[in-house]
């Protein structure tokens, strides 16, 4: 297998004559038994720095184990000694083979000869052949077939390929039938406000009173009776109905037309979840009255309609029309009038699975 | 003792071998020789940290809850008493806070996977820049660049199964993305999420796919990917006595068994320091996943920056045109489909059709053993480059508000200036590649016809300065010139000897306009001709320079003698 002389001609390439292999140089261990016998007292050290590692991992777990349960400070340490002392076992043991192999091992060279990877002709025609011959003893197709036998045989082919075709859909019909659920994809466009539910504080629940409510200001909300559901609908619930409240003096607001009543004395309400891929628009420039998403950096101009100023989204985000109840809170005057959230296929489209939605979230 | 040790150990071999036959694969196996370079342990490094993250995943298994059912928190880590979560993450924060060593193996989990990922790409360049990919290796590339496509599909989904309100909203831009599919996209989402997002069902499924089917597939293809590795034997550098028809190395056992198995444990040892001691995803700080919080400075793990790093870089508007469709009442957006889909999918493909990419423009040359040095394939090595340019620009762009931030720079100039640089840098990086490519070829050249510059400078008697060269050695010369000068296709013409047109000659002619992008300017190497000639040249040169330079030195000997003399006269 391997042989240091060349069995084969030389290479030639652009008329050079490959000089082979370059002249092994001897390493120190190679000639001087001094160094060998270090090398030698050297692997074995590393190796003895992992029994130690072990030891130490060991060690940190039995010792530092009957700490206070919930003292993070006392977990930490054991976490970081039982890593030490796993690195330490690990490093050891890789350092000193690897030390092993380059000062002790042989580093000399050789030579392995390659075989073309094509197989040989004659394996090449065997292969078909076989094929042929097993073809032929299927019955599929013969070269000499007479009027009748190819008849069956396509349609022997023909239903074959059509059962294996459809046979998958038996599995997997019911498969992803069942991992959609209702599959009712118009809940996308409702929301949980309604004429007079109230804006509450994200996440205490508690109303917002327009007093409250000051230039300048910002405020994360939820509607009302949001903390009441249980935990998986409050949360299908909360990823589409959170809203910044925010007031500006009202000579700064750009009112748009159609909404001159969907505001109250410069306060503004507007869907929290990003028209881009629906991250929460959670950052609020005061100054410039801009909100920043701050997964993608689109930006939405509060002042006007909250139209895009800057970055991925192109749509503005959804106004949500609110009016103050007779105790002087904030309330809805109805759910958005757009779908919430990121833009899909038929967001344009009718307004499909309403009643089963209303269904659903009570 | 050892004679006993033998005894069974033969026994042994034999008791195997009567009902395996396994001594022939060991004959075959045990002496297969590698050739040696530190570049070919980065797949290695890939292939360790998959173990290591096998092993730190069964540990993680036996905590961690895939449930989405909602707990009040009430464990050993007090600031989140209280609070609504679930099971997935409450049982993160249990293996995190009550499991001694559960932090660390989290972290080396996660570690790993980012070591994983990272040395699977550095890997994907070493092969690409020295053409390893060449005949007979394209199908193993293509193993090779499937095993990325699932590290990143295993690194995403098990960085989404604590629960936390950061890999939370990773899912949700997610769901964005679903979403903008055309037709399937919302019933795709809801396939997804079983129902609205977040909904319940997610992270079972995300576990089963990260611990079973994932994983499992990596495995499959590891084992192709060696198998091949092993078949086709190993690649080489060039230098003397290597050739398409040879391998020069060591053997598997004991050298390669004692380097590489050490090295596994090296790379496990440094991952289990880093681990020990620096934090990763602290998701107790993060809290459990909510729709509504979300914190400035919010990163993905760095192997998914690229996309969205695409994501921010896209815009809404482009010169006041929408990048959001409505065509006959239905909703493209071409703002979210481009940089997440459309991108990626052109970006994965056009890396794993290489290979044929530059067959068609090479043609079939044979099976390719001997790797090539990357200034030698100009134009390969500057699309190399200009890919990688392309890749980081979007993963600055993926964190560009923390590089705003660092540099103290404008977040929105930052991104209008990606924006353009982003057609802008790789055409000039690949010119710029292929420049120097061609520079250092040009050096080569050089170098091999005149030798080594040696820093003796010597005068001749007509006022000539020239610097004496030295050549170089059977060696350095044979690395030199021993590359193939590869020259644009030729094709048949389009109209044979009747008018009659050919077939494929469309495709022809694209191979050719291929071919002659990659092969038309180019930097030939010496030929023994040219060599030749250059030495009989260099010979006058160095025998004049030769009796020049011992000239001097006579003449300086005498100089100091005579001034010697002089002195010592003066001194008596």
């Amino acid at each position: 297998m391997s042989t240091p002389e060349h069995p084969t001609e030389p290479e030639v390439k652009n008329g050079f004559t490959d000089p082979g292999l370059a002249d092994h140089r001897p390493r120190r261990a190679d000639v001087e038994p001094k160094a060998d016998k270090r090398a030698e007292r050297q692997v074995a050290a590393l190796f003895t720095v992992s029994i130690i590692g072990t030891v130490i991992a060991l060690w940190a777990y039995f010792t530092k184990n009957d700490m206070e349960p919930g003292n993070v400070a006392d977990i930490q340490s054991t976490n970081m000694w039982i890593g030490l002392g796993i690195a330490l076992a690990m490093l050891g043991i890789g350092f000193g083979a690897i030390h092993w192999a380059k000062t002790l091992m042989r580093d000399h060279e050789m030579v392995e000869e390659r075989h073309a990877l094509r197989s040989s002709d004659e394996a090449r025609e065997g292969a078909i052949q076989n094929l042929k011959d097993g073809v032929e003893d299927s019955g599929l197709a013969t070269p000499d077939e007479s009027g009748t036998g190819v008849k069956r045989r396509s349609v022997l082919k023909g239903s074959l390929i059509t059962a294996m075709a459809i046979a998958p859909l038996a599995v997997l019909v019911p498969q992803i039938g069942n991992m959609g659920a209702d599959w009712n994809v118009g809940k996308f466009r409702h929301t949980m406000w309604a004429p007079g539910v109230r804006l509450t504080r994200d996440p205490d629940g508690t109303p917002i009173k327009a007093a409250d409510v000051t230039i300048g200001s910002v405020f994360h909300v939820i509607p009302d009776g949001l903390n009441d559901l249980d935990h998986h609908h409050k949360m299908d619930q909360k990823a589409k109905a959170v809203v910044l409240l925010v007031r500006l003096d009202p000579k700064d607001l750009k009112i748009r037309e159609g909404r001159e009543d969907w505001s109250f004395d410069g306060i503004v309400a507007y869907s929290k979840i990003c028209t881009h891929v629906g991250c929460p628009v959670a950052l609020y420039e005061q100054q410039t009255h801009h909100l920043l998403c701050p997964c993608h950096q689109s930006t939405f101009d509060v002042s006007d309609g909250a139209k895009v100023v800057f970055g991925p989204a192109k749509r503005p985000l959804p106004q949500l029309p609110i009016a103050v109840d007779d105790d002087g809170y904030i309330v809805a005057q109805n759910d958005f009038d757009e779908p919430v959230g990121p833009s899909y296929w038929e967001r344009l489209k009718g307004d499909a699975g309403t009643a089963t939605v209303e269904e659903e979230t009570h | 003792m050892g004679a006993k040790v033998n005894t069974a150990a033969a026994g042994t071999a034999n008791f195997v071998d009567d009902r395996t036959s396994i001594g022939g694969f060991v004959k075959f196996f045990a002496r297969k020789l590698f050739p040696d370079h530190w570049s070919f342990m980065l797949g290695e490094i890939a292939l360790y940290a998959f173990i290591v993250l096998l092993l730190s995943g069964v540990f993680l298994t036996a905590f961690f809850v895939p449930s989405m059912e909602t707990v009040e928190y009430e464990g050993a880590f007090e600031t989140m008493h209280g609070v609504e979560m679930t099971k997935a993450f409450e049982s993160t924060l249990h293996t995190s806070f009550e499991v001694p060593g559960g932090l660390l193996i989290r972290q080396i989990h996660h570690w790993s996977a980012l070591l994983f990922l990272a040395a699977i790409m550095t890997h994907m360049c070493r092969v690409f820049f020295t053409g390893a990919f060449r005949k007979p290796r394209e199908l193993n590339w293509l193993v090779g660049f499937t095993l990325m496509v699932l590290g990143l599909a295993a690194g995403f989904t098990g960085y989404s199964l604590p629960d936390d309100v950061l890999s939370g909203n990773g899912l949700r831009i997610i769901d964005g993305v679903v979403k903008s599919i055309p037709i399937i996209g919302s019933y795709t989402s809801y396939w997804l999420f079983g129902g609205e997002f977040p909904g319940t069902a997610l992270i079972p499924r995300l576990f089963t796919a990260h611990i079973l089917l994932v994983p499992g597939l990596i495995l499959a293809l590891i084992a192709v990917h060696l198998f091949l590795v092993f078949l086709h034997k190993h690649t080489q550098y060039p230098g003397g006595g290597k050739t398409d028809r040879n391998v020069v190395g060591l053997p598997l056992f004991p050298v390669y068994t004692a380097k590489a198995g050490g090295f596994f444990f090296v790379v496990f040892g440094v991952i289990a320091l880093v681990a020990a001691l620096f934090t990763i995803n602290p998701v107790w700080n993060y809290g459990p996943y909510d729709p509504s919080p979300v914190s400035a400075g919010t990163q993905p793990d760095w192997y998914i920056l690229f996309v969205d790093g695409a994501l921010r870089l896209m815009p809404g508007w482009i010169f006041g045109i929408p990048m959001e469709w409505e065509i006959f009442g239905y909703t493209l957006s071409m703002n979210i489909l481009t940089p997440a889909l459309i991108m990626p999918g052109l970006f994965f493909g056009f890396i794993a059709l290489y290979p044929w990419i530059e067959k068609w423009a090479t043609g079939d040359r044979g099976e390719k053993h001997v790797l090539d040095r990357p200034r030698n394939v100009p134009v390969r090595t500057g699309i190399g480059v200009a890919t990688i340019t392309f890749y980081v620009i979007l993963v600055l762009e993926g964190s560009n508000d923390i590089v705003a931030n660092l540099f103290h720079l404008s977040l929105n100039d930052l991104t209008i200036f990606f924006q353009w640089a982003i057609f802008i840098l790789p055409p000039i990086m690949f010119w710029v590649t292929r420049r120097i490519c061609m520079g250092l070829q040009r050096k080569d050249r050089e170098l091999v016809l005149h030798g080594h510059e040696t820093g003796t400078i010597v005068r001749h008697e007509n006022g000539e300065y020239i610097e004496v060269h030295s050549p170089l050695s059977e060696q350095e010369v044979w690395l030199r010139v021993q590359h193939e000068d590869i020259a644009p296709l030729e094709i048949a013409p389009e109209y044979n000897e009747h008018g009659v047109r050919r077939k494929g000659y469309r495709w022809d002619r694209f191979k050719q306009a291929l071919s002659r992008f990659y092969y038309e300017d180019r930097i030939s190497p010496v030929t023994k001709a040219e060599f030749d000639e250059a030495q009989h040249h260099h010979d006058h040169g160095h025998a004049e320079a030769d009796i020049q330079a011992a000239d001097a030195k006579d003449a300086d000997k005498r100089l100091t003698e005579e001034w010697d003399k002089v002195e010592d006269e003066a001194s008596k």
